[in-house]
């Protein structure tokens, strides 16, 4: 019996095969979660203050740098907030951009509220209808497990939902995340790399 | 009064020599042949295509981490709809988000707070509030506004604004 989908878990998982070199962008709390879970992952870029523009924050990054790449750990309610940067990433083609969506159905950072359609939304078939060039759901930690080496090694731009379970509220340092420094060692380390 | 028009050509001629690799936009009849259409022909540059304006804001801002030096062409509306993506990681974070908006409907020759037009006349006192410097491109000349306000965008890692003040 594989454990709950929880978003902890998976980043935990993730954080196991994600490289030094590769750029990370999460978003709101997945990205305290990310924070809390690889707190030295030099190479985080932290996309809070506007909702949904970590995607968009991301598709500029693996623009500007070909070289990396970039995974974006999205939410679900900050997606459906710029669905058109779903058409943009797959007009532009991003081989090195890797979208995961954390779709656990609810404005997490602001009490909790459903997002709209949350029972019958496909991300991942928005996803794909917009020109991805490959798009997935995966809603078992045991398959995350099984998977994740290969989606990392894949062809961008792939997008993957992540199915989620609530799970524990992560701890929040929104000084850390939005700090000046934080940006500026970014930067450094990104120019570093 | 209204000079001679300023060309596509030469604002083009000073956002290459700015040091500007990619372009970003919505396309914007103010600014549709007299610009985008010459910049998807032109190699100097890379356009990028986007659906809404603030997906626009937010890679400008993010190539600007990776030293890359980006132009958001857009029209004025598209600017006012991007507030608070401008606000958050240009003016808060501190980014340089260059932006070129289209003032669409202003007449040649009015400054744009004395236009007939209220969303034009709003544009200037919403980037006065932001702190946000701009300047009007509208006359032959204007265009030496250009390399100087993308330099200190990047220099002083905020965003700028320049303002087409005529249909090209």
């Amino acid at each position: 019996m594989s454990e709950a989908m929880r978003r902890d878990l998976c980043f935990k998982i993730l954080a196991r095969h994600v490289k030094a070199g590769e750029i990370v962008v999460p978003v709101y709390q997945a990205a305290q979660e990310w924070h809390g879970i690889a707190p030295d992952h030099a190479l985080t870029y932290y996309s809070i203050g506007a909702m949904g523009q970590a995607s968009s924050c991301a598709l500029g990054l693996a623009l500007a740098r070909p070289d990396k790449r970039v995974l974006v750990l999205d939410g679900d309610g900050s997606l459906l907030m710029n669905l058109g940067t779903l058409v943009t990433i797959a007009s532009q083609k991003p081989q090195n951009l890797i979208h995961f969506v954390c779709q656990n159905g609810e404005y997490e950072a602001n009490g909790g509220h459903p997002i709209p359609g949350r029972d019958q939304v496909d991300f991942a078939a928005l996803a794909r209808a917009a020109g991805y060039r490959r798009a997935d759901t995966i809603a078992s930690l045991d398959d995350f497990e099984a998977k994740i080496a290969g989606i990392l090694a894949e062809q961008g731009p792939i997008f993957i939902a992540l199915k989620l379970v609530a799970g524990p509220p992560p701890s929040q340092d929104y000084g850390f995340i939005h700090g000046a420094p934080t940006r500026a060692a970014f930067k450094a380390a990104l120019k570093a790399s | 009064m209204s000079g001679e028009p300023i060309t596509g050509s030469a604002i083009l001629d000073q956002v290459a020599a700015s040091g500007i690799d990619f372009i970003v936009s919505v396309p914007d009849i103010t600014t549709s042949a007299g610009l985008l259409w010459p910049i998807a022909r032109d190699k100097r540059f890379r356009l990028i295509r986007v659906c809404k304006e603030d997906e626009g804001v937010s890679i400008c801002a993010a190539m600007s981490m990776a030293e890359k030096r980006a132009l958001l062409l857009i029209q004025y509306t598209g600017l006012l709809d991007s507030i608070n993506a401008l606000r958050s990681a240009g003016c808060e974070y501190k980014l340089p988000v260059c932006v070129m908006a289209g003032l669409l409907a202003k007449e040649p020759g009015v400054p744009p707070t004395k236009s007939k037009s209220f969303g034009v006349r709003i544009v200037e006192p919403i980037l006065d509030a932001m702190s946000i410097p701009h300047a009007l491109l509208e006359d032959a000349g204007d265009e030496r506004h250009i390399r100087p306000s993308i330099d200190e965008a990047y220099a002083k890692s905020y965003p700028t604004a320049l303002l087409i003040g005529r249909q090209m």
